[in-house]
């Protein structure tokens, strides 16, 4: 999953205002052209939605209830039983927890090294400029390059640090993060930035003069006026941590003994073979299940916390 | 100068010193794997750790970028994650003027539910729906393909909606004008709404470049490795099949980022504005 289509996952979510620029002019027939044009620039997105959106995600429901023989050819009726199985199996809860445990390495480390890159980097210094490009330099590199770099810097035999935290069953989740911590850098530094520079001047100056030392400024004043800013950011890094893919596949591939980094995704991709279909459809309704649920929670429970200004 | 102003401006020099030293230190800190990175790709592999692993290259060998380019494919890999990538640019770009055209200017009923039909997509990211994609593939005989890498990439919630809120910020007397010259939907759209939003449009190409770029998951789930490779799994592969020469593929991962990294010098201002769309009103 892309970077853009991620954070779009969490774009949307803020209320929607509805403006509407089209015109309430012309009769019946002038209604009618211009219903027709808006099907015709419609239709291309709608075609594609439907078939590799909707269409894949409603027949998850239907190969649920079928369990195949390795070929796929020869299918049998299960019925509800799959999806008892699946959720109540140990494949499910040890992807949930690798994902989970991912969430909890990445977006707190996420939070707080973005917030302290961007405070450093919004200073009106000379050679600033220089500086931001190197903080939000990692939104250049995908996640196969970023898993590449911290083979090279991480393995136990060719690594140049050859440490074996890859090969140990408890720490290789948690090396397998450090890519993504270092990957998100720059998405969390930009977005943590942009924040930053939307606070109103004269909010800090007037706290200033209230006699706010700058500790007490950034506590008091900065980071409730970031909040909002901060909750786009969790939401997003949240989706990226339940996403991790390429990271395991290339430094772990799952292991080092089977199961130990294998997070949801993973789970998923290794059970697209004709034969294991049934199980993998239960398994990515309960990705989708799983996600929608966190997100809600966070905005409900965020959502509190969280100052919007007016 | 008075003794004040001196005073003012030296201990300004000294906040700004440590500001500086800050800002090198973390720049040092993201930039260090990267660093190390580029050591070890240069090095001589057996040398470089028999030397220590050294903070600089052992006996340079400056023809490992050729190397993986060269021996590992990467020149094909390259053309062809170009290929797709352009394909999914394209497409995004079109679908998504045409969908936002549609939500803003045009009147049709049920606006509003097929909005949130398009934005519910959102929620079903390729990682829940990969089984059901590449069922469709396989009946449809695309695994290796042009088409099976960007058909279901074609069309985005995400530009549709950056797209209308730049639409949304044209004024509306500039709509009411054009009107009155007699600019139908078509004309309108091409000489005023699409020249109009330009910088929206930029932000959301670079975005999508990025994405359509970087992609692994899926290109992944439908190419065989070696003969359909994208060049994110190439470089991957590079490592699988031969992990003693890593620092071929580390080169390779270096080759695969440059046409990012060349992006973002030139064109940050853009990127930043499109990856924080969202984030911040206005």
């Amino acid at each position: 999953m892309s970077v853009a289509d991620s954070v779009g996952t969490a774009t949307a979510a803020p209320a929607e205002v509805t403006v509407d620029a089209s015109e309430p002019v012309g009769g019946g027939r002038h209604r009618v052209k211009e219903g027709l044009l808006a099907a015709a620039f419609l239709l291309p997105s709608t075609v594609i939605f439907v078939t590799f959106f909707y269409r894949p995600f409603f027949k998850l429901f239907d190969y649920g209830l079928y369990r195949n023989n390795a070929s796929g050819t020869n299918q049998r009726y299960v019925g509800i039983t799959q999806y008892r199985q699946v959720l109540t199996s140990h494949d499910f809860t040890e992807g949930l927890a690798n994902s989970g445990k991912y969430v909890l390495f990445t977006v707190p480390a996420g939070l707080v090294l973005g917030t302290l890159l961007a405070v450093t980097a919004n200073r009106k210094l000379r050679g600033i400029k220089f500086f931001q490009t190197v903080f939000s330099s990692t939104v250049a590199t995908s996640v196969a390059v970023a898993s590449v770099i911290f083979y090279v810097l991480i393995n136990p035999q060719v690594g140049v640090f050859q440490v074996d935290w890859l090969a140990n069953p408890h720490l290789a989740l948690f090396a397998v993060s450090l890519s993504s911590m270092w990957q998100n850098l720059g998405l969390s530094f930009v977005i943590v930035l942009a924040g930053l520079q939307a606070i109103p001047e004269e909010v800090l100056e007037a706290a200033t003069l209230d006699g706010f030392g700058p500790v007490r400024r950034f506590l008091r004043v900065t980071l409730p006026l970031l909040s909002p800013v901060l909750m786009f950011l969790i939401v997003v890094l949240t989706v990226f941590a339940f996403q991790a893919f390429a990271q395991i596949d290339i430094l772990t591939q799952g292991g080092p003994t089977a199961g130990d980094t294998e997070t949801l995704v993973y789970k998923i991709f290794q059970m697209q073979s004709p034969g294991k279909i049934g199980a993998g459809s239960v398994l990515a309704l309960g990705l989708f299940g799983v996600t929608l649920f966190v997100t809600l929670v966070q905005f409900l429970i965020l959502d509190k916390r969280v100052h919007y200004g007016n | 100068m008075t003794a004040a102003a001196r005073a003012g401006r030296s201990s300004k020099i000294t906040r700004n010193a440590g500001s500086y030293l800050l800002l090198v230190v973390l720049a040092g800190v993201v930039l260090f794997p990267v660093y190390m990175t580029l050591v070890r790709a240069l090095s001589t592999p057996v040398k470089y750790i028999n030397a220590g692993s050294p903070p600089y290259p052992v006996a340079v060998q400056w023809d490992v970028f050729q190397r993986a380019y060269r021996e590992a494919g990467l020149g094909p890999q390259m053309v062809r994650s170009l290929v797709a990538t352009l394909i999914i640019v394209g497409g995004q770009v079109v679908t998504s003027v045409l969908a936002a055209y549609a939500f803003v200017y045009l009147r049709f009923p049920f606006k509003r539910i097929v909005f949130g039909v398009f934005m519910a997509t959102l929620m079903l990211p390729l990682e829940v729906t990969l089984i059901g994609n590449v069922e469709t593939m396989r009946s449809l005989k695309w695994f290796d393909s042009f088409q099976g890498l960007t058909a279901p990439f074609l069309a985005t919630a995400f530009g549709t909606f950056l797209i209308r809120q730049g639409m949304l910020g044209i004024p509306r007397e500039i709509r009411d004008a054009a009107r009155l010259d007699g600019y139908g939907h078509l004309a309108f759209l091409r000489r005023f709404a699409i020249p109009l939003i330009r910088p929206v449009l930029g932000s959301f190409v670079l975005i999508s470049f990025l994405g359509a770029w970087n992609q692994y998951l899926w290109p992944r789930a439908i190419t065989d490795r070696r003969s359909f490779d994208t060049v994110q799994i190439g470089i991957a592969d590079l490592l699988s099949s031969r992990p003693e020469s890593a620092n071929i593929a580390v080169a390779g991962a270096l080759i695969a980022a440059a046409p990012i990294i060349v992006l973002l010098i030139f064109f940050q201002r853009h990127i930043v504005r499109g990856l924080t769309a969202g984030a911040v009103k206005g």
